[in-house]
């Protein structure tokens, strides 16, 4: 296609008035201010935060030379949709890639400094040490208040968490032992009321911040102490109460006999996610099936909705036949409606027991399929689901392509004797698949990942028995993926998800370079630009 | 002579018979399962089991009874589907054509190339990463709740991520058929550029516009996968979520509200659909043979 070769200056007359600029500069100022803000607070967040924070900082000094340099003017359009573009595509994809290397998932949830500042909030009482002598108060719902004296210093009331001043419950005046003679609503417990307490008062502590204590005995108390104290010189964490050292291991804490603290954070651990992928039987075994039911599921799609649609396209394209344009339509609802509408509609027809499908099959055979319990059954159930609702697609595009095949060529076959089904092999078809090619390719790319179909059928089962995560034998991949990150109740997998969502990126590569390979999508595409 | 057209009347029937035959067998295929779940709407037993295709006592009670329903809002999904669906269609079309038409009108270092990556880097559309887009939200969420989880305008905001694809080669390619003497004239009266844009070359593309906002419509109303990970309260749902999940739970009692629910769930797409069926065709080849 030959272009216009005149180049239009970027002619910016209101952007250059003085009032343009004052209002670019406001509407600059802002977006930075707000940016500025959001990039502070992500970073203190840590993980994900820090990388949406680069991801944002990228995008604002983008913004801001964009708006600020005249020769960027061109830009300037395109601006909203880059930022969208790398805040949402590309920013994505490399935080994938980025997780796929880690063990980003349950037990791995936080960052390393968040599960630090968990681990350090962890408390214990020492042996030894500081020994409180204590009264307790009881209120008649079943609250304690404790009165503690420390060996030298002033005399302190607490409540689990906090610390109390005396004053505020009205305590009374102190007896000899300088504890109150009563506190309004609440009961002073002697030695033998405070024996039947001991268990409940042990669990609570009381008190808050540097100021604890917790019942160990019937005559003492004792101040907690921080069991976990980081030093970040040696990257270990350190047990005050045994002495034992925790390095992290994996994104967790662990000592030398194997003894781990949890909450664990993530890290990145190479490969091990693939490893398990392509190496580990349990894994592999399951990942394998699905990877393969993924392509014979696409293309079988592909197949059945073409086979369907060029029929159907090849009947309806006789212009003598009455009522065709109404009954075209008619066989174009079906595309009209939303998938997700469809895909439960025939949940219901198909019902084994009540279903109006199965139930004329089992009329007809005796009984009818288990199709949703058999793993046989419900592939087939899909397909033929996923036929019903793709025919109209390959219709559409096939009665478009069959209008475009020159008339001659069959007047020509007619006059050599060709058969219809000479006519159709050597003719139509050839023709045909050069100009629906490309729509095929892409229509395969698509069912590569239908999430819903698969998802609203039958949430990817039967299961797969002893498969170490939740699969089914009807999960695609991005279905498979779907259940590893957010919804196995086993727990959530981000990393080893993302790594399967790596596996998609490699097969969708591979198609679109096979697109570029057989048709001249590439060169076409490099001729427009 | 009438021998040879009693042959060619003989075949024409034949034809006409086959032609008969086939399309009874291919409407069927086609639309029994839509006239089954509309019989079943109007079937007040609400049930699976009882269900025939002529309804004894037809009546309106599912309809009325799924609208009167506390514990499923099903307007309230509706509404959301409706609201999401257009937003999203509207700020894509929107995009969508001011990047078009600076790739059109303007000559820049880097174009050919941008052009280039924003048609490779369909390979890998946003609803793939939903993982790294659930964690992206979340974290967006921690600070500005209106854009996090359980949001509709993080879910906007997610399908917008889109809008640098096919569809800105398509519209690039009508813009490029609209004369560029346009602009440049209204540019020498005085007009600037985006005034020349709004003003004169947009209404030119209505056409292409349409088809975009109609594909992208209904392509959000249909998506079953975002919302579902980024939504959580019932009533943030959309209609693909709160009615997939409300179906899930004891379908075969629930099968005529189900039934209620799914016609007038797709009647928005199916009247948006009728109307416009051509201009889709067009657009889906076009798009395509591009793409």
């Amino acid at each position: 296609m030959s272009k216009a070769t005149t180049t239009t200056k970027p002619v910016a007359s209101l952007s250059n008035s003085l009032s343009g600029i004052l209002f670019r500069l406001l509407a600059l100022t802002i977006i930075d201010a707000f940016a500025l803000w959001f990039i502070y607070v992500s970073i203190g967040d840590g993980g994900v935060g820090t990388f949406l924070a680069i991801a944002m900082i990228v995008i604002t000094i983008g913004i801001n030379v964009i708006f600020l340099y005249e020769k960027l003017y061109p830009l300037r359009w395109l601006s909203p949709g880059l930022a969208l573009m790398i805040l949402m595509v590309l920013y994505p994809v490399g935080f994938t890639t980025y997780t796929a290397f880690t063990n980003y998932g349950t037990g791995h949830l936080l960052t390393k400094p968040q599960a630090i500042q968990q681990l350090e909030k962890e408390l214990y009482v020492p042996e030894g040490g500081v020994q409180y002598k204590w009264t307790a108060f009881r209120s008649d719902d079943g609250d304690f208040l404790l009165w503690v004296i420390p060996p030298d210093g002033e005399p302190l009331l607490m409540a689990p968490g906090k610390i109390i001043d005396p004053a505020s419950v009205n305590a009374g005046d102190l007896d000899k032992d300088g504890i109150p003679k009563e506190i309004p609503g609440y009961t002073r417990l002697n030695r033998i009321s405070s024996v039947k307490y001991l268990s409940d008062l042990s669990n609570l502590e009381f008190g808050t911040g540097e100021q604890t204590a917790v019942v160990k005995s019937l005559d003492a108390a004792a101040p907690l102490q921080q069991k976990y104290v980081y030093d970040a010189d040696r990257d270990v964490l350190v047990d005050q109460e045994t002495g034992t050292e925790y390095s992290p291991v994996e994104g967790v804490f662990t000592a030398e006999d194997g003894t781990a603290l949890r909450p664990g954070f993530y890290v990145v651990i190479g490969s091990d996610n693939f490893d398990r992928l392509f190496r580990s039987p349990a894994f592999r075994g399951p990942f394998i099936r699905i990877f393969i039911w993924t392509i014979v599921f696409a293309a079988l799609s592909v197949l059945l909705t073409f086979i369907i649609g060029l029929l159907f396209a090849i009947v309806y394209n006789d212009p003598t036949m009455p009522y065709r344009k109404i009954i075209r339509s008619l066989l174009l609802i079906s595309y009209a409606i939303p998938p997700f509408i469809s895909v439960m509609m025939w949940r219901g027809l198909l019902n084994p027991s009540l279903g109006v499908i199965s139930l004329n099959i089992a009329k007809i055979f005796g009984s009818a399929p288990a199709w949703f319990a058999d793993p046989t059954w419900a592939k087939i159930g899909i397909l033929l689901i996923q036929t019903w609702l793709g025919f109209p697609y390959m219709m559409l595009i096939c009665t478009g392509a069959l209008q475009t095949i020159p008339g001659d060529l069959y007047e020509a076959a007619d006059v050599d004797g060709a058969s219809i089904w000479q006519q159709f092999r050597h003719i139509t078809l050839p023709l045909l698949l050069v100009a629906v090619g490309p729509l095929l390719i892409g229509s395969f790319a698509f069912n590569f990942n239908n999430f819903t179909v698969i998802d609203v059928y039958n949430q990817g089962g039967p299961p797969i028995p002893n498969s170490p995560t939740q699969a089914g034998h009807t999960d695609i991949l991005i279905t498979y993926i779907f259940r590893l990150a957010f919804a196995s109740g086993r727990g959530v997998d981000y990393a080893y998800g993302s790594a399967i969502t790596i596996v998609i990126f490699v097969v969708l590569t591979a198609i679109v370079l096979a697109q570029f390979r057989f048709t001249k999508t590439w060169e076409e595409i490099s001729e427009n630009v | 002579m009438s021998n040879f057209s009693a042959a060619k009347r003989r075949r024409l029937m034949y034809r006409r018979i086959f032609q008969i035959v086939f399309s009874l067998l291919a409407l069927t295929f086609a639309l029994f399962p839509i006239v089954w779940i509309a019989s079943a709407s109007f079937d007040p037993r609400n049930s699976l089991a009882t269900q025939s295709l002529i309804p004894a006592n037809a009546s309106l009670v599912n309809y009325k009874n799924l609208l009167a329903n506390p514990v499923i809002p099903f307007q309230r999904w509706l509404i959301n589907s409706l609201k999401v669906s257009s937003i999203t269609s509207i700020l894509s079309v929107f995009l969508t054509a001011i990047s078009a038409y600076a790739f059109s009108r303007f000559r820049f270092a880097g174009r050919r190339a941008l052009l280039l990556v924003i048609f490779l880097i369909q390979v890998f559309p946003t609803s793939l990463m939903f993982v790294a887009v659930f964690l992206i939200i979340q974290a967006f969420g921690n600070h500005i709740p209106w854009l996090g989880l359980n949001s509709h305008a993080g879910l906007i905001l997610t399908y917008l991520g889109g809008v640098m694809g096919i569809n800105v080669w398509l519209m690039k390619g009508f813009f490029d058929t609209v004369p560029r003497d346009l602009d440049e004239s209204a540019l020498i009266d005085g007009a600037t550029q985006w005034q020349t844009f709004w003003h004169i070359i947009l209404p030119l593309v209505r056409p292409v516009m349409a088809v975009v906002g109609i594909l992208t419509f209904i392509g959000t109303y249909g998506d079953f996968l975002l919302p579902q990970i980024l939504l959580k309260d019932t009533d943030q749902f959309t209609l693909a979520v709160g009615l997939i999940t409300f179906a899930r739970q004891q379908f075969s009692q629930k099968w005529g509200l189900f039934a209620a629910g799914a016609l007038m769930g797709a009647t928005p797409i199916v009247i948006i659909y009728l109307f416009v069926q051509d201009y889709i065709v067009s657009g889906l080849t076009q798009g395509a043979v591009k793409g």
